[in-house]
């Protein structure tokens, strides 16, 4: 990603490096289809292998605070789609506002996903919390365990998506990234968000919602 | 790096190796070329120390009852041998260095689409060096280079994290390779430069990219999984828990068996500009050899399941896998028909390259055949974890994608450093190499057959005749592996002047200086031509 109007150096024209950026994203983005793909239909195995364990497991999970997250991340994909178009007609004030509120709703996303595990560390759930452990079934266990490394991914891809928003915020702030010009930066920076959102679309239902 | 005059003397076209002498003139460069040669040094200087613990193992391994090392030295020493051949030297080995050095000028580009990228994926492929020295250092990793849970999980007591470390880290360098070079292919072609005059090696190099970026992530996510487990003790995969070790081999080989076309895929792109080269005639069947990479890369993704005929995938399964795993033959015996037909008639000169290119052909055959033995169920059952396995892999490995990297060096050499080599010395090389390999590797394929199992270091004494010639086609192995630092270093301060074309080779990269200028091209090329324009027409083509 360039942060200076100026054509960089393997390319001829500013519309060939737009679209090698562009290109250069989705590529990356395929990548992270795998990674989650990949995780995401282990943990199908495991809900194939032990269905009754599964959905047991799942009911000791928080529902609501698992769909108001929902909520609030498809929200901030919003104000992200938002962002992207203003940029694309050259307005600064709201670009910045609305990538401002895209990061805020991240962090919300990730205080309540804060709240969530403390909860569960204090029933018992998590694989290291002392006392009485609720989940005394094998399967059950493992199927809490992957609910816990999903999401942790997950979450950790939220915040370096939330780094990379309030890097742009910056950027256009300082007119470093310059708009309409470079709006494609903001619409990279919008499809890893948008990725991280897609992500978590399918961890809500395969743990929160099969039970 | 020690360079002479070039040919180009104007100040705007000097060479890529002229245009800067300190040390951070390397270590910050973003030129495609001088990543290229980073690379260079690094994988050669792993491409050692793997040597070095196979040499270990083959010493260990001429007598019976394993009197040079220990069982558990024994173990680190092929765990360490795997993990550095395979993502330290064979992943990166044609890719990293000769496609980074030559993708942009063979497409007439001035760099890869993302020169910063390609400069982190090296400093990521050092940083994973590092934690596998690291790991070696303070006492090594006995699970062997696949890792299986729950061996590296619950039991394993070496450094087996920092090893997981080492090859998660590689991958990202993987990636950001295979980004940089399907970004270039698609954007940064030169007027004229259409997918029909693509040369091979740059189709075969976009497959590979493509595998690098789909497979790759797969197995960053498993060793996380790995990692999580063995550090935080969340079990993932833990049979205690109900976890299934089964899954983790689905998912490893997921990853693993495509890798083994990301290794073989640039050998092949670099024998279709061998081949032609050296016969100057047109490549037979251009589309075929090109299409046939694109459908290796697809059947590759869907047959990994031969890996575990014997691990207790269900009966219909291995059925399938079996089937795809002799489906991926065809496209891989298209191209060796039409090397060869590229070869009918053609005006054949005996540069080393062209030698090296038929070592390859002659390995990769016996190599590809014994490999459809092992998709047979039947057969792989028999010898099903055996020497016939390693016999087997090595010939696709280091009979194919170390050969053909030998074959790129020769070839690409004048290129790359501006310098002829001693080409007499080249062609005993070759020849060496061809010699020293089959007798190392084919008395494995007798004592597989026989029953000798793999990651075993004492074994019946009838065993050892077969394992004495295999210790001693080793070293004349590592000699042919020896020679070319020899005259290929000697060949840098005393060669001839290499001239821009010593081959009389056709493509983009021929038509720049050798070395070529720090700015690729003066003004952006045009191509008018079909690839490989050699005068010799074929025969049976209809133009």
């Amino acid at each position: 990603m360039s942060d200076r109007p100026a054509v960089h150096s393997p390319y001829a024209e500013a519309a060939q490096q737009r679209d090698a950026d562009l290109l250069g994203m989705y590529v990356f983005l395929v990548t992270e289809v795998m990674l989650f793909g990949g995780f995401l239909s282990a943990v199908s195995m495991v809900r194939v292998l032990h269905p009754q364990e599964a959905s047991s497991a799942a009911q000791h999970l928080n529902l609501w605070l698992g769909s108001m997250n929902t909520a609030v991340l498809l929200t901030s994909s919003l104000a992200m789609a938002l962002s992207v178009q203003v940029s694309r007609e050259g307005k600064r004030r709201p670009t910045i506002i609305g990538l401002c509120l895209t990061a805020a709703l991240g962090l919300v996303f990730l205080v309540i996903k804060g709240v969530e595990y403390y909860q569960e560390y204090r029933e018992g759930l998590m694989p290291l919390s002392d006392g009485i452990k609720p989940l005394s079934k094998p399967g059950e266990q493992l199927f809490f365990n992957f609910y816990l490394v999903g999401t942790g991914l997950h979450a950790l891809h939220l915040t370096i998506g939330i780094v990379l928003v309030a890097g742009l915020v910056w950027g256009v702030f300082r007119s470093r990234v310059q708009l309409p010009h470079r709006a494609v930066t903001v619409e990279i920076v919008g499809l890893y968000w948008h990725l991280v959102d897609v992500v978590w679309v399918f961890i809500y239902p395969i743990f929160y919602l099969a039970r | 790096m020690t360079v002479g005059a070039t040919l180009e003397t104007s100040p705007e076209r000097t060479s890529y190796l002229r245009a800067g002498y300190t040390l951070w003139s390397w270590l910050a460069t973003t030129d495609h070329k001088r990543i290229a040669v980073l690379y260079l040094y690094s994988i050669t200087a792993f491409f050692f120390i793997g040597g070095i613990a196979a040499a270990l193992m083959r010493l260990d391994l001429a007598t019976p009852g394993g009197d040079l090392l220990s069982n558990e030295g024994y173990n680190r020493a092929f765990t360490l041998h795997g993990v550095i051949m395979v993502w330290f030297f064979l992943i990166p080995s044609i890719p990293a260095t000769f496609g980074n050095f030559l993708i942009p000028l063979m497409i007439g580009a001035q760099d890869l689409a993302f020169p910063r990228i390609n400069l982190a994926s090296w400093y990521l492929y050092i940083l994973a060096g590092l934690f596998t020295l690291y790991a070696m250092i303070v006492g090594g990793v006995d699970t062997g280079w696949t890792f299986y849970t729950p061996l590296s999980t619950l039991f394993a007591n070496g450094y087996v994290v920092a090893a997981l470390l080492a090859v998660i880290v590689v991958g990202f360098s993987s990636i950001f390779t295979g980004l940089n070079f399907i970004v270039t292919v698609h954007k940064l072609r030169c007027p004229g430069m259409t997918w029909s005059r693509l040369p091979l090696f740059v189709w075969s190099l976009y497959a590979t990219a493509m595998i690098l970026v789909l497979a790759t992530p797969v197995l960053t996510m498993l060793l996380i999984l790995v990692c999580v487990e063995r550090v935080f003790g969340i079990g993932i995969l833990n049979p205690d828990l109900g976890g299934d070790p089964l899954l983790y081999q689905h998912l490893f080989w997921f990853y693993s068996h495509p890798a083994v076309y990301i290794m073989v895929l640039p050998a092949f792109g670099v024998l279709s500009e061998l081949v032609t080269a050296a016969a100057r005639k047109r490549i037979f069947g251009y589309w075929f050899i090109a299409y046939s990479s694109v459908a290796i890369a697809i059947i590759g993704f869907l047959v990994w399941g031969h890996h575990m005929f014997v691990a207790g995938e269900s009966m219909y399964a291995s059925a399938v896998f079996s089937f795809l795993s002799i489906a991926v033959a065809v496209p891989s015996g298209i191209k060796v028909y039409n090397w060869i037909a590229t070869l009918y008639k053609g005006s054949i000169s005996l540069d080393p390259a062209f030698l090296f290119a038929m070592g390859f052909i002659g390995l990769f055959v016996i190599g590809g055949l014994t490999g459809l033995m092992l998709a047979m169920i039947a057969v792989d059952v028999h010898v099903h974890d055996t020497y016939f396995v390693v016999a087997h892999f090595h010939y696709i490995m280091v009979g194919g994608a170390v050969t053909a990297f030998f074959g790129a060096l020769h070839f690409w050499w004048p290129k790359i450093t501006g310098r002829m080599y001693n080409i007499t010395w080249g062609r005993i090389t070759a020849a060496l190499i061809f010699l020293g390999f089959n007798l190392t590797f084919f008395p494995q394929f007798i004592l597989g057959y026989l029953g000798m199992p793999r990651r075993y270091h004492v074994y019946p004494p009838e065993f050892q005749v077969l394992h004495v010639l295999s210790s001693a086609g080793a070293s004349i192995l590592a000699m042919g592996y020896l020679l070319p630092f020899i005259y290929l270093l000697y060949s840098l301060r005393h060669g001839q002047p290499a001239g821009p074309n010593p081959w009389g080779a056709t493509g983009l990269e021929w038509t720049v200086p050798s070395p070529p200028p720090k700015l690729n091209f003066a003004e952006t090329p045009v191509v008018t031509r079909p690839p490989y324009d050699y005068p010799i027409k074929d025969p049976m083509s209809r133009e």
